[in-house]
């Protein structure tokens, strides 16, 4: 670290423009609907209206005569031309394709693409398509799924479970026959998603004469070149992704590999430029988008003093007919499983589930967010049996200020943190004890009042080590980043990374960090992103990973520059390299401040005056670093002990609701989150990532959910059913900052890209139920819509 | 069968447009295809997510809920009109830089349309009149705080100048 405590920094930490702005604001945006080329084609898709059917026959005749269609699309086609997609786990069998292959497993699943000279004609096309279905038994409910009984979603994998695992860690059985008491609940966390505003876009061009498929396309996956490439069949180096697309949210759902799959085959084919902007209802459905869907069983010893002793932890995921990385939703929890609490033995069984509905994909914090709602659940039902505050249940069990570097029974070492800190920061903010007067006089005048809290880690650095502990057969060890560093002849400095971005603000991050590093005005620097054929590896912005590993990237390249100026400089006053001060990009010679190269006269040097050069230094002025994940690089334990990500921040929630008897909607009146993610790079992308986390959980807490029906169609399939928070249902947020630095960082920071999504839905679930207490309700299932809770309020007061 | 077009004629963002467009044609569409204006976002397509919010004359209005025939004869301004006359950022939009009113851009053009749309009648809103204007724009990134701040600091601005 350069700097204690996160002081003395001259650009990171400070109030910074987003250099990303100026253009979104002006209209000026890029993103994927935004590009056209010539001749370019549309795609509409026609898709299943069935939970499970067999294809039996495809008839496209009347489509073909629909003035414009070009081309009509049968997964028997594609499917025998393309390999299937990747799974995160071992079960190979569980076939996916971007087009059912000869059985749609969910209704809305694309069965055909239809590709004409608009979109319009596109879809009139589709209308067109006959396709003639044999309906199949199906799943709806994952829990029966698993009966032997149970239709099987694959047959020819054999079974609905996709995955299980039954982990100990530490003494379970004696910690749970040593604790004085113990409770078991179950907690459900329903399908929900990020549900960006933009829908998922890609387009593609096959560059016949390069032998090269351009891709343009609205994504955040890591590694999706190569996953794109080796499903069409083409060598790595066949595929140009640019990634200089603007994506117009993501928040981890951005995955696309079925649909630039899908897109890739048909531009290769036709000749044409090809796209495929989702229309709303295919994103709903067909998108695979769709987030965590949860049983949780928990059972948790404690002691009188409520000190928790032992977890027994079962979450059962609904990962839907098809799986990619979401399986491994499960296993990053496996990281932070005792979330902030000193808990000295845990048992976990993740088991994913099979069914007959649209496939699971990442969303914000990777699975973290349900266990956490499961664990701050536990601590409540702790309080609420003993009798005592849940404040105070949480300061007995948070790990000490003096623990860290703190080591919990999975295997994960948390770097650093003070969370009583910030729990104390946020309580006062809060007007804690003014808090509960104002909830105790609402329910005296006959109101249904509650607070509402949660304590929560977000872990960061995003490593992939839940790929090698869900997949003995995956051995990756490595989620590097890259950037490089150039500063050319006139002086001017560019950053390059290696990825897209959805809104981070990572131009800013880069040109904050090389700025820092080089002494230079982060508003000089520019930022670039490389295409996938020049582009340094990278594994793209998930896991709350950026700040850690592209600013740390970019300030190693960064680092490595300024060497190479100060050994520059070095040479010419023939003195040794620890004799340079270097300050504003200029270098001199300590103690003869007269002897001084300017910044732009070490450019020239580099550039220009070999004859000037250090033996051994190439000439130009470049430099690259490819950074390995902190801690990162083993492989699990045999039992399943892993150092998942390297940093954890903290947040510690608190909510105020009052409820409407009558009509059951819940109004958060007051909002306070008091957050430590170590050093800030940009405390206003901190904040504003954090704010639109907590109403993100908002979202989750009290409204949005992908419901299905028995027959397992899909009930919230526009904005007017799935419903997400706007300005009037997420109140003013107020965010307290606390700065515990990582050691383990170039800076001292931990991530934030999935703050406040961690501890809101929580700590609104704990709100509402607080509210509920005194008629004797509670609800352990998120979403709790108004209409849920109106359901128990009927019920209690009936 | 080729489709029926219907001659129109817009006034966007001061310039003339003249176009021969098929009925169905949302205005969204026509903006974004074919007067090749792309700040204006297409998000839910059914009049929920107000990305594609345009000025229709002066009020604000969803561009993908109306036909680009309807506009003929009208004038829309969308969010590339909006900016100075030199081309630089408006009061309003350099309010949302300054605030970090936005993260990936999408809802912004659409937000900044309706935020215009209330300063236009209102010049010091509260708080609740900024999120009552806004109610209509989803955006899920920024949790609407920094936008709020955004509109009130763009209001303090224009009051001091106007």
């Amino acid at each position: 670290m350069s700097a204690a405590a996160g002081t003395g920094f001259r650009y990171i930490g400070k109030k910074r423009r987003a250099k990303e702005h100026p253009r979104f604001t002006a209209g000026h945006g890029r993103f994927v609907a935004d590009i056209a080329l010539p001749q370019m084609k549309h795609v509409a898709l026609v898709t299943s209206p069935y939970a499970c059917a067999r294809i039996a026959r495809i008839d496209a005749a009347k489509a073909h005569a629909v003035r414009g269609c070009i081309y009509v699309l049968t997964g028997k086609e594609l499917c025998a031309a393309v390999d299937p997609l990747l799974v995160g786990v071992d079960a190979p069998l569980v076939k996916r394709f971007p087009l059912a292959n000869g059985v749609a497993r969910y209704a809305g699943e694309w069965v055909v693409a239809v590709v004409a000279d608009s979109r319009a004609a596109a879809e009139d096309a589709a209308e067109k398509v006959e396709i003639e279905y044999q309906p199949l038994p199906y799943n709806v409910d994952p829990e029966k799924a698993l009966d032997a009984a149970a239709p099987l979603v694959h047959p020819e994998h054999g079974s609905n479970l996709l995955y299980q695992r039954e982990f100990v860690w530490g003494p379970v059985a004696e910690d749970f026959a040593r604790a004085a008491q113990r409770l078991s609940f179950r907690a459900r966390w329903h399908r929900s998603a990020t549900v960006p505003i933009e829908t998922f876009g890609v387009l593609a061009k096959w560059d016949a004469g390069r032998g090269i498929l351009d891709v343009w396309a609205s994504i955040q996956m890591p590694k999706f070149p190569d996953q794109t490439a080796r499903a069409l069949r083409l060598p790595g180096s066949a595929v140009r992704v640019h990634f200089d697309v603007d994506v117009g949210g993501s928040y981890g759902v951005k995955r696309g590999i079925k649909h630039a799959v899908l897109v890739g085959y048909l531009a290769k084919k036709l000749g044409f430029p090809v796209r495929l902007i989702e229309d709303r209802l295919e994103n709903m459905r067909g998108g695979d988008m769709h987030g965590p869907d949860r049983i949780f069983d928990l059972e948790v010893a404690f002691d009188a003093d409520a000190t928790i002793r032992s977890l027994k932890i079962r979450a059962l995921d609904d990962v839907g007919a098809y799986a990619g990385r979401a399986p491994l939703q499960l296993g990053k929890p496996v990281g932070a499983i005792v979330g902030p609490y000193r808990i000295g033995s845990v048992a976990y069984e993740p088991i994913c589930v099979l069914t007959n509905k649209t496939a699971q994909e990442a969303v914000r914090g990777f699975g973290q967010s349900p266990t956490n709602f499961a664990l701050e659940t536990a601590l409540d039902r702790v309080a609420r049996h003993l009798g005592l505050d849940r404040v105070e249940v949480r300061r007995r069990n948070l790990i000490r200020k003096h623990e860290f570097p703190y080591l919990i029974p999975s295997g994960t070492t948390y770097d650093s943190g003070d969370y009583h800190a910030v729990l104390d920061k946020a309580l006062a903010a809060a007007g804690y004890a003014e808090l509960v007067a104002t909830r105790d006089a609402a329910r005296a005048a006959g109101k249904l009042a509650g607070i509402g809290i949660s304590t929560c880690l977000e872990p960061s650095g995003g490593n992939s080590a839940f790929e090698p502990l869900f997949n003995p057969k995956n051995e990756t060890t490595t989620w590097m980043d890259s950037c490089l560093v150039r500063v050319d002849l006139s002086g001017s400095i560019t950053g390059v990374m290696n990825t897209s971005s959805a809104g981070q603000a990572h131009e800013t991050l880069v040109a904050t960090c090389v700025g820092e590093i080089l002494e230079r005005d982060p508003a000089s620097i520019r930022v670039v992103r490389a295409d996938s054929l020049v582009a340094l590896p990278s594994n793209s912005p998930v896991g709350s990973r950026m700040a850690i590993m592209l600013g740390g990237a970019a300030a190693g390249a960064a680092r490595k520059v300024r060497a190479r100026l100060i050994a520059i400089a070095a040479h010419q006053f023939e003195c040794s390299v620890e004799d340079i001060e270097y300050r504003d990009g200029d270098a001199s010679l300590k103690g003869a401040p007269s002897r001084r190269l300017s910044w732009d006269q070490l450019v020239e040097i580099a550039h220009r005056k070999f004859h000037l050069l250090p033996p051994g230094i190439e000439p130009g002025l470049q430099e690259k670093f490819v950074w390995q994940v902190p801690t990162g690089g083993m492989l699990p334990t045999p039992e399943g002990r892993i150092q998942m990500y390297p940093c954890t921040s903290f947040e510690a929630h608190l909510v105020y609701v009052e409820i409407d008897r009558d009509t059951g909607r819940p109004s958060l009146q007051r909002y306070v989150c008091g957050h430590d993610c170590g050093v800030m790079i940009n405390p206003d992308v901190v904040h504003g990532m954090t704010y639109g986390g907590i109403a993100h959980g908002i979202g989750a807490a009290l409204y949005e959910r992908f419901a299905y029906s028995d027959t397992g169609q899909l009930q919230s399939q526009t904005f007017m059913d799935y419903l997400m928070p706007s300005a009037i249902e997420v109140p003013a947020l107020r965010i307290v900052d606390h700065c515990t630095p990582s050691p383990l960082t170039t800076f001292g920071q931990k991530g934030s890209g999935e703050a406040g999504y961690l501890g809101a839905p929580a700590a609104i679930a704990s709100a509402v139920n607080d509210a509920l207490a005194p008629l004797g309700a509670a609800i352990d299932e998120l979403p709790m819509t108004p209409h849920d809770i109106w359901k128990q309020i009927k019920k209690k007061l009936r | 069968m080729t489709e029926k077009k219907h001659a129109v004629a817009i006034e966007v963002n001061g310039m003339a447009f003249q176009a021969e467009v098929p009925a169905r044609l949302t205005l969204v569409d026509f903006l974004r295809d074919e007067a090749r204006l792309t700040g204006t976002h297409v998000g839910c397509e059914h009049g929920i997510c107000g990305a594609c919010s345009v000025l229709f004359d002066s009020l604000p209005v969803r561009a993908c809920l109306m036909f680009a025939w309807q506009a003929h004869g009208h004038k829309v301004t969308t969010v590339e009109g909006l900016a100075n006359p030199d081309g630089s950022p408006s009061p309003l939009q350099d309010s949302f830089c300054e605030t970090h009113a936005l993260q990936c851009g999408y809802c912004t053009p659409g937000m900044i349309v309706a935020a215009h749309a209330l300063l236009e009648e209102n010049r010091s809103p509260s708080e609740a009149d900024v999120r009552e204007a806004i109610a209509g724009n989803l955006c899920r990134c920024t949790g609407y705080q920094q936008i709020v701040d955004a509109v009130q600091l763009a209001a303090r601005r224009l009051g001091e100048t106007r």
